[in-house]
């Protein structure tokens, strides 16, 4: 259903890396998860129209009103690591 | 302190009412749970930290009159340490503290503590927390549900009057049947999810769990409302009240086969409680009839699309960069890929991988489009059957608690046990769930009187007063009395 090949590159988009064990172990379980979800495959559902919110809630707007912010120590506490008081990562590389 | 001991066993309304009346102040009833969980939560693992002393000040004569509650560990609190039971925010300290949070302090209730939970609420048997399992209190082999097993097991086990939880699939309501109380989940948008570490955003929403339905009602009353903090949030349309409705007359409960026969995988301990329970409604006047809901049976699959597409896109911000751990020694990528490698628990880097592959680019359609299309039909589904009933009941879980490790080698027996919760919240209808009886497991184990069987009320949107009235009505006829043993130290 779906291969080693296919496992590497969706962990790739997500940013996640597997380890030759777990990219085993995945492609096992994602495919039988994916054989159950192709069921719904079987539905009829030419002209239905798909939902992504549940509830009617429409254009709900806000005045566009400047406010405080977080305190910039505050936010930074938290951080594994800062400079200059921003966040600090490595070279993007190539 | 004769009468502080006491407190345990007083429900959260009750408790409310003799602080009021002055039998204790807040700081003992505070105390006396504080001194229980240290002493016997080693044996449960329901909490992931616990408040140190109680905070100055609750006011006895405050709506919650300075009942401790426990939240579970996925609402952020301001100072305190908020992981969502995961790694990867391991001695992550909020800035700010979540709505319903907040709410409840506003109205008086102190937080006692942060539950155990499944690891960002993915999972239904508390095993994929990063740091411990919860056990169950009617049988310490065996699971509490999850994703708010923390929370569940607290309250049966009486190490908190009360907690709130968070349901996404069935994250309340499951681990309150397989722990013997009561998990409502509301509608969707009722309670703020400002603040709520974000799984599936357009089906989480906050709930409480509690030892009865009067507790719920009350604590449900200081969660409502609209935040401008979530523009999903709606105000609640009249005024919370706490039920005392005695019988069910006139109230027609439609019972779908889809979720409620043997041949759909309840288990049948289960499924005599349900048709035990039916029987009772019948006795108090409510009318109950078969009918039909065609497509929740594709509920499990169209969720394990949705909620994990969306979970894919919310998990993207746990990267090493703002909070939380980082690992890694490389360039960004390489940082970013280890510190989610270490950090993500095997079922949460399951379902980012099923919700990337799902929304990946020649897949979308195939599985992301016609899940959402499945959504659709569900929620009309429920609508056509909400024409002809009030509400609609199910078993909440196929089986009572099962054991440790049993359905952790195969996910989707595990996604399974939500089988009967997953269709609501794709509809964003509410649902409650009450201890209706005891059932021995198919397994043959388990303590001698049996499990809890949780009995599940589904209402339209926006029902919530009318469902707890009529599941108030239902626990008083049911007179769950029964209670974990060993547990009066």
């Amino acid at each position: 259903m779906i291969d080693r090949e296919q496992v590497l590159h969706v962990a790739r988009l997500a940013r996640l890396r597997l380890s030759d064990e777990e990219t085993e172990q995945m492609s096992r379980e994602l495919s039988t998860v994916l054989d159950h979800i192709e069921k719904i495959s079987e539905l009829e559902l030419e002209n239905v129209e798909p939902t992504s919110h549940v509830i009617e809630v429409e254009n709900v707007l806000r005045k566009d009103e400047p406010r405080e912010s977080w305190p910039r120590e505050r936010i930074l506490e938290g951080a594994p690591d800062t400079a200059r008081d921003g966040f600090r990562v490595p070279t993007p590389g190539q | 302190m004769s009468g502080v001991q006491e407190a345990i066993g007083w429900s959260a309304t009750e408790a409310v009412e003799r602080l009021r009346a002055g039998e204790a102040s807040p700081a003992e009833v505070f105390e006396a749970y504080r001194a229980r969980v240290e002493k016997l939560d080693p044996d449960f693992g329901s909490f992931l930290w616990v408040a140190p002393s109680a905070p100055p000040g609750p006011a006895p004569d405050s709506p919650l009159g300075g009942i401790p509650v426990a939240v579970k560990d996925i609402f952020c609190t301001d100072g305190v340490p908020t992981t969502a039971a995961s790694r990867i925010l391991e001695g992550y300290v909020p800035p700010y503290t979540a709505t319903a949070v907040r709410r409840l302090e506003q109205s008086g209730a102190v937080v006692l503590g942060k539950t155990n939970m499944d690891e960002f609420a993915m999972g239904s048997s508390n095993e994929n927390s990063g740091y411990r399992p919860v056990r169950n209190p009617w049988d310490r082999e065996r699971v509490p549900g999850g994703s708010s097993g923390g929370s569940a097991a607290a309250v049966a086990a009486g190490l908190a009057p009360w907690a709130i939880g968070t349901d996404t699939g069935g994250s309340i309501r499951q681990p309150a049947s397989l722990c013997g109380i009561v998990g409502l989940k509301p509608t969707y948008g009722a309670v703020s999810r400002y603040g709520m570490i974000a799984f599936a955003s357009s089906l989480d929403q906050c709930g409480p769990l509690t030892r009865n339905v009067t507790d719920a009602a009350l604590l449900f009353r200081h969660l409502v409302g609209r935040d401008p903090c979530d523009s999903t949030s709606l105000e609640f349309p009249n005024a919370v009240s706490l039920p005392e409705r005695e019988d069910l007359k006139g109230l027609r409960f439609g019972v779908p086969a889809e979720l409620s026969s043997e041949a759909e995988g309840i288990e049948p301990g289960v499924a005599e409680v349900f048709d035990r329970t039916l029987g009772l409604i019948e006795e108090l006047g409510g009318a109950v009839e078969e009918t039909k809901l065609p497509h929740a049976p594709h509920g499990i699959a169209a969720y394990y699309v949705l909620a994990p597409a969306e979970a894919s896109a919310n998990l993207a911000r746990y990267d090493g960069v703002r909070y939380g751990l980082r690992a890694g020694n490389g360039d960004l990528l390489e940082l970013y890929e280890t510190t989610r490698a270490r950090g993500f628990g095997a079922e949460v880097k399951r379902r980012i991988m099923l919700g990337t592959f799902a929304l990946s680019a020649g897949y979308y359609e195939a599985y992301y489009g016609r899940a959402q299309r499945v959504r659709t039909k569900i929620a009309e589904d429920f609508r056509i059957a909400f024409e002809q009933f009030d509400f609609l009941v199910t078993p909440t879980s196929p089986s009572v608690a099962f054991r440790l490790g049993e359905r952790t080698a195969d996910p989707l027996s595990m996604y399974m046990s939500d089988y009967c919760t997953v269709p609501m919240p794709l509809a964003g209808i509410p649902a409650i769930s009450i201890p209706a009886g005891l059932a021995n497991p198919v397994d043959g184990g388990g303590p001698g009187n049996g499990l809890p069987v949780g009995f599940q009320i589904a209402g339209p949107a926006f029902s919530e007063n009318e469902m707890l009235d009529a599941a108030y009505a239902l626990e008083r006829r049911i007179g769950f009395a029964a209670k974990p043993e060993g547990l009066d130290g």
